[in-house]
């Protein structure tokens, strides 16, 4: 076990699997000489080259284009959106194109590709800058869809991610670059996807959550242990697959659910889990599942409202009160 | 100037063999393509359907020339052609329009999502625009690995005002990549000539502006066709850097079954436009010429057309004995 911090831990596991591979790559937009906007490829240009770094001029649709093209010949491309913001501009290429190409060819045509980058809200760096999707790629079949939330799970998820042949969303989260924790060194440890992890034990009420809101759920189970409520707090690691029986194993304990996350409420991964725990769960819950999620707002600038616009530990606490109430 | 056939070959002139390849490969396209309407009005295939009749010469000029596999071909949706010239059965492209199990695709592609892997044939795409970018990744995977393979990326005239293919050239001209673009310039995208739609109607300009060299040529006529792929491919193996045809061609049918119908193209261009460009139908052309040349004999003629014919039925027969996809078969694929 080494101590590092989320951004190193991805930089390992990209180094690792990129020594592991030759087939595997990086690209995207100042990954290579620039190190990283965020250092996940710090150093890497230098120890692997321009052919296995290569710095892409400011094109999302060429990027995708490259990253898909790429996997479907049978390289392993981890392309890079320098913000899932940005991505946008190649939707085409990603939903039309990586997630759908192994279907419409019936599994004669493969696209191991990972699509990797932060998402969602910084401080203050306004709407266009702020947005989590990943429900949309959820929502598309053919994607995985992967949210790590500590630097062991970003090391063990994205190894996964590049050794699976499927095209992955890897979704990190900016303000998580600095999180330290330990992280397992053998290079050929992974996390299995659609494995979620229960961090933390406990018997009144289920937490669901994933990136920067799992953190806060772990705030909020301490805050409630001095009242006596036991929080059992479940880091979904990925979204798709998605984990349902872990979900459903912990309700059968708990018998309630909160789902926490970024992303706007409305039309939300919490509003999917919600309804398969309704669907396959409906006898165990003793209270309706609650959802603490984003304002459906584009984000604010002003501080006040962008911290108003996005949960907080007290509004899980809040949550999990109304689950017991 | 008598050449003997080894003298013309060495440079790069066709054998009377090749000569007559091309020509069979041309009709059995065209009849093809003049069969799928019917299989469509008669229920059997549903969804879009673009024929390539005219455009014959873009691929037959093109793709016998390549190494399939190891060189990779792209296309659109207008690509029953390209599939059959990358060597997939009749059958197995026939049964993928019906929507069969024993279709290329497993009857999980459709028309526009021909594909045939195991000859580098990568796919026809829905999306207009959509293989350029793919091509770029292709382009890169084939440079990144070595050897002199090369990408082979068809297009249109419409797609040229996508975002994305400029994206996508800047970088294939910035990375010097080895992607042959044939430019299928048939003067409309959909309804909308080129004068209508295009400010600067010179897409080889386009391609020069993104370091990429290129050259305009008659996709009417299969033997010019050949001649510069040739030395383009050549070139493109020797230099590994890309280069671009615009092939100026016509389709002698609607843009797909939509405007065909009703024949709808007339509301976008008109009879004696397509007659004057049926003048030059490049199938006739090279009939012309085989002919003028004594190359063909009237009963050689009428055997290509008898097996084209008998190839076609066969085709269509099988794929209309052939089952559809059985309904547990829905979520296969969707992930590996």
């Amino acid at each position: 076990m080494a101590r590092m911090r989320y951004n190193q831990a991805l930089r390992l596991a990209l180094a690792e699997e990129m020594e592991r591979d030759p087939n595997v790559f990086i690209c995207g937009e100042d990954v290579g000489q620039y190190q990283g906007t965020y250092r996940v490829t710090e150093g890497l240009f230098q120890q692997f080259g321009p052919r296995r770094v290569l710095d892409t001029p400011i094109s999302e649709i060429g990027i995708a284009g490259l990253a898909t093209g790429a996997a479907m010949v049978g390289l392993r491309p981890v392309a890079e959106f320098m913000t899932w913001s940005f991505a946008l501009e190649a939707m085409d290429q990603l939903v039309n194109h990586a997630a759908k190409i192994t279907y419409m060819s019936s599994g004669r045509i493969h696209c191991p590709v990972v699509f990797r980058g932060p998402a969602g809200v910084g401080t203050q760096l306004s709407a266009q800058h702020s947005q989590s999707l990943e429900s949309w790629y959820a929502h598309t079949p053919g994607f995985k869809v992967v949210v790590p939330s500590t630097p062991a799970d970003a090391k063990g998820l994205l190894k996964a991610a590049i050794r699976d042949d499927n095209p992955v969303i890897f979704m990190e989260h900016a303000s998580l670059y600095g999180l330290a924790g330990e992280v397992p060194e053998d290079p050929d440890f992974t996390l299995p996807l659609g494995v979620a992890s229960v961090v933390r034990e406990g018997s009144d009420v289920t937490l669901i959550s994933y990136l920067r809101c799992l953190h806060l759920c772990l705030k909020a189970a301490e805050m409630l242990e001095k009242e006596n409520i036991s929080c059992e707090v479940i880091d979904l690691r990925t979204l798709v697959p998605l984990d349902v029986d872990a979900l459903l194993r912990s309700i059968k304990k708990t018998h309630r659910a909160v789902v926490v996350h970024d992303e706007w409420r409305n039309v939300s991964i919490s509003a999917e889990i919600a309804a398969r725990l309704y669907e396959q769960g409906y006898d165990e819950l003793d209270a309706p599942v609650e959802r603490v999620a984003g304002a459906d707002v584009p984000m604010p600038y002003a501080r006040n409202l962008e911290r108003a616009a996005i949960p907080n530990e007290n509004e899980i606490v809040a949550a999990v009160r109304r689950t017991l109430a | 100037m008598a050449k003997t056939i080894a003298e013309r070959s060495a440079r790069g002139e066709l054998t009377r063999d090749e000569l007559i390849d091309l020509y069979r490969l041309m009709l059995r396209i065209r009849r093809m393509e003049e069969s799928v309407y019917q299989k469509f009005h008669e229920g059997k295939i549903g969804g879009y359907l673009h024929r390539y009749d005219g455009q014959e010469a873009l691929v037959a000029g093109v793709i016998p020339q390549l190494r399939l596999p190891g060189d990779y071909v792209l296309c659109t949706y207008r690509d029953h052609a390209h599939a059959l010239a990358c060597g997939t059965e009749m059958r197995a492209i026939m049964a993928e329009l019906l929507g069969r199990a024993t279709g290329c695709a497993g009857g999980k592609g459709g028309s526009m999502h021909l594909i045939n892997p195991d000859r580098g044939f990568l796919g026809g795409d829905g999306i207009v625009g959509g293989p350029v970018p793919i091509s770029l990744g292709v382009g890169y995977a084939l440079k990144y690995r070595g050897g002199d393979n090369i990408c082979v990326c068809y297009f249109g005239d419409g797609a040229m005002n996508q975002g994305g293919v400029h994206e996508a050239l800047n970088m294939v001209g910035l990375y010097k990549l080895p992607i042959l673009y044939v430019l299928e310039n048939n003067q409309y995208a959909m309804g909308t000539s080129v004068q209508r739609s295009t400010g600067q109607p010179d897409f080889v300009l386009k391609a020069k502006a993104h370091g990429i060299e290129g050259e305009r040529v008659d996709g009417m006529n299969v033997l010019t066709m050949h001649e510069v792929a040739r030395r383009a491919i050549e070139r493109i193996r020797k230099t590994g850097e890309a280069y671009f045809l615009q092939a100026d061609c016509y389709r002698f049918v609607g843009h797909g079954i939509g405007d065909d119908n009703t024949k709808g193209w007339m509301f976008y261009r008109t009879e004696e436009e397509v007659q004057k460009w049926r003048q030059r139908d490049p199938i006739l052309q090279l009939q012309k010429y085989l002919q003028e040349h004594s190359l063909i004999s009237a009963e050689e003629l009428d055997q290509i057309e008898q097996e084209a014919r008998a190839e076609v039925a066969d085709a269509i027969a099988f794929a209309e004995n052939s089952p559809e996809p059985p309904l547990d078969s829905l979520y296969d694929h969707v992930y590996v």
